[in-house]
This record gives C-alpha cells, sequence and structure tokens, in this order.
C-alpha cells in the first residue's frame, strides 16, 4: 500500500503546486500509516527529485523520458496510473493546477476512482471511505465530498496547505510507463511566457487594481508595489477590457482564479463576480476611497482612501519595514 | 465537423447560496438557473462559427431534469442544430461524464467542447473524464482554437503564460475565456429553436463514485480592521504581526 503523489518540474525545479500536492500525500500517507511514493515524468535531475524527501515522500518513480516534457493528458493519464498501479496505491493526489486539472479526473477514470477536485484540506477516513473538504459556489460555500472506492483520487487547491520541511532524501527510481508513441498526441508550436514577473496562479502575494485607477498610465505604483513584495500584478476585468492591462491578469469568474496568502485590491468595488476569483485568498486588504464598497464585506483589512495617496505610502513604509526586517 | 457541446445548469453567480435538509441539499428556492457561462459564452459560440465556416452540425447534450429545457431551447436559440438530454440527476461528476460519452461512443464527432468548470461546484471534472472515457487526446483551459485539415490548433493557459499547440481530431477541449465572443439569441433564432430536435433519453445504468455528504456556509461576515489613511505603516505591522502574510 502507498500513497502516490503526481509531482511536476519546470525548468529543472520542482513546481510550487507539486511540493503542496507531495507534502499532502506524505500526509494522507501517515495516516493511513503507508509509504509517501511520488511520480515524476519528463526530464530532470535525480539531485532535485530527492529533494521530495523534505515533505516526507520515501521513493519517487521517474520517467525520465523527454517525451514527457510537453504535457499531454493522454499518456500523462496512462503513466500514472500505472505508478499508482505499481505502487498499490490506494489514494492518488495531484495539484489542482492547470495541468492536474485536465490529468485527475482522466486518471480517476483509469482507476475507477472516486476523485475530489480541489481539496482544501486533509482528508479524513472512516473505515473504507474518504471525507474531503473543498470549495463551492465560487467559494461562498464548502462541501465535504465522500467517496468508498478502492482508490481514491484528490487534487489539492494551491495554497492550501504549507509544507512543513523536514529532513530527508527520496530514493530516486527508473520507472518505465508502457506508453507508446501513439499515446503522445499534443504537439507544442510555441510558448508566451511573461517573463521576468511572477506567475499569478503561483504567487504568494497578489497586488490587483480596478477602474479606481482611471488610466493605464498610473500602473506605475501599482507594479512599483508588487515589485518591493515579490508579488504578481492582477486586475478587474473592465481594465482588461479597455486593454490598460494584458487580459491574463484578470481575475474573477470569468477570469483567473487566485488564492495567495495576501491580496490587494486597489480601486476595485469588489463585484461578486470579482470576488468569485479571490475569495478565497487567505488576507485580503482593500484600499477604495468609497467606504461603501463592497470589498470592504470580504476583507480583512481596510483603508479608506485616495489611491494615490495611499498606495505611495504603502510604498514608502514597506521599504521601511523591508530595513528593518 | 460534427461537434458536441456539453452544457451544465447552475445558478446565477448572484443567487443567494443556501442549503436544506440539514445541509446536504441545495437549495433551489428562489435562485434563477443559467446555462454555465463558459459554456455558453465560448464552447457553444466557438462550436456554432465553426460549423458557419466549415460546415457540420452542432449538437448541445445535458445531463439533468426536465426543468433545464429553457436553457437547452436558449443553446439552440444561439445556434446549435440539435440538443439531447439524458434524463437523470447530476449529482456525480463520474455519472455524468459516462452519459456523455455513452452518447458520443456512436457519433463521430470530431471535437467535443465542453466548459472548462462549473460555477458552482468548480471542479473541472467533465472534460478530463469523458476524453478517457472516449480514450480521446483532451486540452482545457482552451483561450483559442482554429481547425484545419483535421488539426486543431489550441491555445491553452499554462502557469504564467500560454502555450500554443496542435492535437489530431477527434479530441476534447475545456473552453475558457476568450475562446469566442458571447452571442444573444435574436428573434430568428429564438423561433427556430422551438422546432429544432430536442431527444430526451434515459441515462444508462452507471455507479456513482462520489457524493455530498454535507455544505458548510463560512462561519459569518469576516471582520474586517480598518486602518487610518494616514497611518499606512499600522497596516504593515498588521500584516506582519498579526496576519503574518508578510
Ligand atoms: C457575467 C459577468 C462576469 C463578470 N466577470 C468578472 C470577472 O471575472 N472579474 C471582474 O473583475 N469582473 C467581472 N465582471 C464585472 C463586475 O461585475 C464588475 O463590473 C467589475 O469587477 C468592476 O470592476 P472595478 O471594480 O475595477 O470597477 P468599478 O466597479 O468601476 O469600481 C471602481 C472602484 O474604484 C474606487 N475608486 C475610484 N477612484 C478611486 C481612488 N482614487 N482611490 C481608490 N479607489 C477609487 C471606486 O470607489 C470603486 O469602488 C463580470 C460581470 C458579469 C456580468
Ligand atoms: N450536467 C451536465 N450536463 C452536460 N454537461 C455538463 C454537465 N455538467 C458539466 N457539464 C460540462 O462539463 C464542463 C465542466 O464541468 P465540471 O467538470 O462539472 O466543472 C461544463 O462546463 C459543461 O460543459
Amino acid at each position: 500500500m502507498a500513497v502516490l503523489s503526481f509531482v511536476e518540474v519546470a525548468e529543472g525545479k520542482i513546481k510550487k503546486a507539486s511540493v503542496e500536492a507531495a507534502y499532502y500525500g506524505s500526509k494522507v500517507a501517515e495516516s493511513l500509516g503507508t509509504d509517501s511514493v511520488a511520480v515524476v515524468l519528463g526530464t530532470a535531475s535525480a539531485d532535485e527529485l530527492a529533494t521530495l524527501g523534505t515533505v516526507g515522500v520515501k521513493k519517487v518513480l521517474h520517467a525520465n523520458d523527454a517525451r514527457f516534457n510537453t504535457f499531454d493528458s493522454k499518456a500523462y493519464t496512462k503513466a500514472v496510473a500505472e505508478a499508482a498501479t505499481a505502487a498499490g496505491a490506494t489514494v492518488v493526489v495531484t495539484s489542482f493546477n492547470q495541468n492536474g486539472k485536465l490529468l485527475a479526473p482522466r486518471v480517476s477514470v483509469r482507476l475507477k476512482a472516486g476523485y475530489v477536485p480541489g481539496a482544501v484540506e486533509l482528508p479524513s477516513f472512516n473505515g473504507s471511505e474518504a471525507v474531503v473538504k473543498k470549495n463551492v459556489f465560487s467559494g461562498k460555500a464548502s462541501a465535504q465530498y465522500k467517496t468508498a472506492t478502492a482508490v481514491k483520487v484528490i487534487s489539492v487547491n494551491p495554497n492550501s496547505l504549507s509544507p512543513v520541511k523536514g529532513s530527508g532524501t527520496a530514493a530516486v527510481e527508473a520507472f518505465s510507463p508502457a506508453v507508446s508513441d501513439a499515446d503522445f498526441t499534443v504537439t507544442v508550436k510555441g510558448v508566451d511566457k511573461v517573463t521576468g514577473t511572477i506567475p499569478l496562479t503561483e504567487a504568494e502575494i497578489v497586488v490587483s487594481a480596478g477602474r479606481g485607477l482611471k488610466g493605464p498610465e498610473n500602473w506605475g505604483m501599482i507594479e512599483e508595489l508588487a515589485r518591493e513584495l515579490g508579488a504578481a500584478t492582477a486586475c478587474s476585468r473592465p481594465v482588461a477590457d479597455v486593454d490598460w492591462r494584458p487580459h491574463h491578469e484578470h481575475v474573477g469568474q470569468t477570469g483567473v482564479t487566485v488564492r495567495p496568502n495576501l491580496y490587494f485590491a486597489i480601486g476595485i468595488s469588489g463585484a461578486i463576480q470579482h470576488l468569485a476569483g479571490v475569495n478565497g485568498s487567505k488576507v485580503i486588504v482593500v484600499i477604495n476611497n468609497d467606504p461603501e464598497a463592497p470589498f470592504f464585506k470580504a476583507a480583512d483589512y481596510g483603508i479608506v482612501g485616495d489611491a494615490f495617496e495611499v498606495v505611495p505610502k504603502l510604498i514608502e513604509e514597506y521599504k521601511k519595514f523591508k530595513s528593518a526586517h | 465537423m460534427k461537434i458536441l457541446v456539453p452544457i451544465a445548469k447552475v445558478p446565477d453567480t448572484t443567487s443567494k447560496i443556501a442549503f436544506t435538509e440539514n445541509n446536504t441539499k441545495f437549495n433551489p428556492d428562489g435562485v434563477t438557473f443559467i446555462m454555465n457561462p463558459t459554456d455558453e459564452w465560448y464552447a457553444l459560440v466557438r462550436a456554432i462559427e465553426l460549423k458557419e465556416k466549415q460546415g457540420g452540425e452542432v449538437v448541445v447534450i445535458h445531463v439533468g431534469g426536465a426543468d433545464a429545457e429553457q436553457i437547452i431551447r436558449k443553446a439552440l436559440a444561439i445556434g446549435a442544430d440539435k440538443a439531447v438530454r439524458v434524463d437523470a440527476d447530476p449529482t456525480d461528476a463520474y455519472f455524468v461524464a459516462a452519459q456523455i460519452a455513452a452518447h458520443a461512443k456512436n457519433e463521430n464527432y470530431d471535437l467535443i467542447i465542453t466548459g472548462k468548470e462549473t460555477i458552482d461546484y468548480n471542479s473541472f471534472e467533465i472534460t478530463g473524464m469523458v476524453a478517457e472515457l472516449l480514450d480521446l487526446p483532451a486540452v482545457s483551459l482552451a483561450s483559442k482554437l482554429e481547425v484545419e485539415n483535421g488539426v486543431a490548433t489550441i491555445k491553452r493557459e499554462i502557469e504564467g503564460g500560454t502555450e500554443t499547440v496542435e492535437v489530431k481530431l477527434p479530441m476534447v477541449l475545456g473552453a475558457s475565456k476568450d475562446l469566442a465572443e458571447a452571442r444573444i439569441p435574436n428573434m430568428k433564432g429564438i423561433m427556430a429553436a422551438r422546432t429544432k430536435p430536442l431527444a430526451v433519453v434515459p441515462a444508462t445504468e452507471t455507479e456513482k463514485l462520489t457524493s455530498v455528504a454535507a455544505y458548510t456556509l463560512p462561519e459569518k461576515d469576516k471582520q474586517i480592521k480598518l486602518v487610518d489613511k494616514d497611518n499606512v505603516a499600522e497596516l504593515i505591522r498588521l500584516l506582519h504581526e498579526e496576519a503574518k502574510a508578510i
């Protein structure tokens, strides 16, 4: 018996979301009294993979096969399902990130496993039954999903738990899943990455601004605040719609969903469709000159004031704080 | 080209969320139900655009009760050619995916375009499950789709950007924003929808693998701490010492 977590590597490094998934997998293994095993597909160094030991992984099954360097849900599903069977896994864990969202349900079908998408807590077990909490209705409620299948698949919402790292190295073992060239169906033609900035969905801190900023020329202070905080920038939908900001920054019901530790909403009213994409954030700070702005009802901290006065002060005070800490 | 678009029925985002029967069931009282936005605005419209350009047929499928008829007619009014409703209670994703796959198995669709997720359970399940049940390639979070000579060119979201990929049809696609411009049904479409075929078929027997044991609402509204605009340093202190967020 084992718990298998699916771990992704990008540019030689294990993705942050995957470290969380592996940690989650180890915690589940601990509560079931079994081993934590990880599976990695594609090129990666053994040294990097061995670091999974710090989050409790005992063994890494590594398919060091360059065909896996492109995410292909069909080929990946075969390989992960095979690894699950080989390891005797009763629980398979992935991140609920871009790739996990497509991979996990496929793997669950292949293993005839009950699937819980986007878990926010560790499962509780009662005999063969597992109950796992996830957010529903765009964060307006949560649900306890129940499943009693022999194998269970769980994907973990990014930023839901902070891995506690220990010492230890994982043993890396070569793994050759039975995939043929016909299983590889996706060819990459081009990549368009925003370089030099932190990907929005991976960021621990997000600085977001809306129509209250009046025009694209005023984003300098938003970018500066984000740079100081090591944060990603985001925006409300109307701002992206009029091209003040790029579309990939638009958060909300129709945009990206973020779940950072800290979310700054500056000059954003807090419409329900915006909140849908951000109310999983741990701490929300709102800066708005209208004390009646609905966002204040969803926030932990707030400043009623003009963004053009408050944000420069915030940058200045944060710089002071940084040099003192 | 023959395209299948699975459509879901969801509560409007502005709905008040409440539960009944000891917090085990969603309370639909006073809730307006709509077609899942990504299905309506992006998946369906892109399918119709492709049909308009290249010929073929767009079929919509819904797994659910008769009360979904209104949203199915709306899909027909926007421009789908025909509809199938699998008469069943869609409580488990595997069950729903199995119904869609059972229909698709004999119909030789070139493309199945789902929405990326529903706005109620936010679960991103059906796309991958249908693909696996039919043993097809799949790409989700797609913001662009072109089809030429049986090959789909797709822009998909990756961490911190996008990636353009090619996949040979048939395949399953999960639609995200920007895939198309939403269309509002016009009078002609609404009239035509009344006579377009809507087949109601029984569910194929399938196990349900998951269920919801209970729902919970957030404890209470957050208690906000307001900081004076002339004391920004206090905000930094609170974020550091109290919230431990910086
Ligand atoms: C179906 C649907 C889907 C949608 N999806 C999304 C989505 O995914 N994401 C999204 O964001 N929106 C979405 N919207 C739009 C949403 O309803 C709101 O219209 C939008 O979020 C408002 O953007 P905003 O807060 O930037 O602008 P506004 O509503 O115009 O608010 C601007 C705010 O800035 C404040 N302000 C003005 N000047 C200053 C100043 N000097 N200093 C400080 N504050 C100031 C104002 O008090 C106000 O609160 C959707 C709408 C619909 C109908
Ligand atoms: N009951 C349903 N009937 C038909 N299609 C559905 C149903 N539920 C979900 N879908 C489709 O699957 C997509 C993803 O939904 P989900 O996996 O539930 O988040 C939706 O956008 C729809 O295209």
